[in-house]
């Protein structure tokens, strides 16, 4: 194993804790976090993958990573102030639960 | 192995001492203040040992100056931070425990 | 073998933080978690020998990202505190579920990583056409040329959308609050640590941000790592309450926000006149770029300001 595997299987595993952040918290703010994770776990992989090229460091991935970075720091403020704006008006931090809806009738 | 390396490593194993006691302090004292005690003191003084073994593997004078930035800037940050945490613990700002934490 | 520790190491202290951030019960140590899982995450990106990335990581995912969710989550305890909502007290209760989600995750991370280890060992990539055409692009660091020149469009779409965020964040505010400044007002003491490091930082930051820009050409760095050093000083200045944010009515405000986008459309377009959309001409080709990344660091430093500071929240 080398190190670009490993990063790369870093960045499968982190996708999974982001996924299941998104999925199994409650609170809109730790939503938020979680997609965060998804996201550079999957530029990790993407790296990691992209590392495998045997000239030398690939720039074109790297620029593709750093783009990728900044509109995900935009989206996290639209999120960031979507939820503030959401609480301040409904006074609620996080969506309601399946469970409480009914009887889960989906 | 040159001196220089074995300044570095000499430097860099201290400084890892250092951040050792830092961590130690961080998880076994009891309130913020003696955390944040442990956190400066050691912290800083482990960040300067390693930022200085590297400055015996800096290729110039230019890299050397900026590990030394790079350590006052840490140091001037951790100092601000440690002084508004401690304020802030002080008037019990520091409250994260969620309003309804369901045993 | 002793990278190869390392990076096992580094690997175990990234998913260790991740899986911290996740399961954390409280908010604010979830979001510290974070932070560190980000800072880790860059120095992951130096051993894949990424340090353009790696400072995009550092800078952005890791600090702009924590501080926009500590703002947020400061935001939402007020709200809280003063409902009396329930916090987040999920994952104690219904355990089949947690189980559920949690072996689904997983059997995600799992596929993803076997396609990680079924993937051929090698691949083709783009380094060599860079290296080959590199000496017709005005600059010598790769990535640059790749973000300035060969993908110019990615770059502009970007800078692009870092401003229809902005119009986003800005057009969820209150009504009656348009126009005027946005957060609430900073309440630091004059003598205070916080004041005196918004004092002494900036004489420090400008030149990082600065040197980073310049260095951009040939060496790690460029437009949004210098704009995000630039962002973060302006955001300490205003923390520490020495300048107040400006109302996002200012006409010169707006003016900085567009200017980076507008001076590389007009570029691309006069391309466009040459034959090419976004095509640089070979013989300005480098005085061009540091034009265009001169504007797009100070419209990216003011944009991501204001994106962190958030909607407008009083007149005056």
């Amino acid at each position: 194993m080398t190190g670009i595997t490993l990063f790369g299987l870093t960045g499968a595993l982190v996708i999974g804790l982001g996924v299941f952040g998104l999925v199994a918290r409650h609170h809109l703010v730790h939503r938020v976090l979680a997609f965060n994770l998804i996201g550079s776990g999957i530029f990790l992989l993407f790296g990691a993958l992209a590392s495998r090229s045997p000239n030398g460091t690939d720039p074109v991935p790297q620029a593709l990573v750093i783009t990728g970075i900044v509109v995900a720091l935009a989206a996290t403020a639209l999120a960031v102030t979507l939820i503030t704006r959401f609480a301040e008006a409904s006074g609620r931090t996080h969506l309601p639960d399946d469970s409480e809806d009914g009887d889960g009738a989906v | 192995m040159t001196v220089f390396d074995i300044l570095t490593l000499a430097c860099a194993a201290l400084g890892m001492v250092f951040f050792a006691a830092g961590t130690v302090g961080l998880l076994r004292f009891p309130d913020v203040h003696s955390r944040l005690h442990a956190l400066t003191k050691a912290d800083n003084l482990g960040l300067g040992l390693i930022a200085l073994g590297l400055i015996f593997q800096a290729e110039g004078i230019a890299t050397a100056l900026k590990l030394l930035l790079v350590w006052l800037l840490a140091i001037f940050a951790a100092a601000t931070a440690s002084q508004l945490i401690a304020r802030a613990a002080l008037t019990g700002l520091d409250d994260d425990t969620p309003a309804d934490p369901r045993p | 073998m002793t990278a190869l520790a390392f990076d096992t190491l580094l690997a175990i202290a990234i998913a260790a933080t991740a899986a911290g951030a996740v399961v954390a019960r409280g908010l604010y140590a979830s979001i510290a978690l974070f932070i560190i899982y980000g800072l880790m995450l860059a120095v992951a990106w130096v051993r894949l020998e990424a340090i353009d990335v790696a400072l995009a990581e550092a800078a952005i995912g890791a600090g702009l990202t924590g501080i926009l969710l500590v703002g947020a989550a400061a935001r939402c305890r007020a709200v809280e505190r003063r409902t009396g909502a329930i916090g987040d007290g999920s994952g104690e209760r219904r355990t089949l579920l947690r189980t559920i989600q949690g072996a689904m995750a997983g059997v995600l991370a799992a596929a993803v990583g076997a396609a990680v280890l079924l993937l051929p060992d090698s691949a083709p990539g783009l380094t060599a056409t860079v290296a080959g055409t590199i000496e017709r692009s005005g600059v010598s660091n790769p990535v640059t040329a790749v973000l300035l020149n060969f993908r110019g469009y990615d770059t502009l779409l970007e800078s692009m959308v870092l401003v229809v965020a902005l119009v986003g964040v800005w057009s969820l505010g209150a009504e009656q609050f348009w126009g005027g400044r946005p957060g609430l007002k900073q309440h630091a003491r004059t003598d205070g640590v916080l004041a005196y490091f918004g004092r002494m930082l900036p004489l420090v930051g400008l030149l990082v941000g600065i040197h980073l820009l310049w260095a951009g050409a040939h060496a790690p760095g460029g437009a949004f790592q210098a704009g995000t050093v630039l962002a973060a000083v302006w955001l300490l200045v205003a923390m520490a309450g020495l300048r107040d944010a400006p109302p996002i009515a200012s006409m010169r405000l707006r003016l900085l926000i567009v200017v980076g986008p507008a001076w590389f459309l007009a570029v691309g377009a006069i391309g466009a006149l040459a034959g090419s959309f976004l095509g640089l001409p070979e013989a300005f080709a480098s005085e061009l770029i540091l034009a265009i990344e001169v504007l797009l660091t100070l419209s990216i430093a003011v944009t991501l300001v204001l994106l962190v500071l958030g909607v407008p929240r009083r007149t005056t």
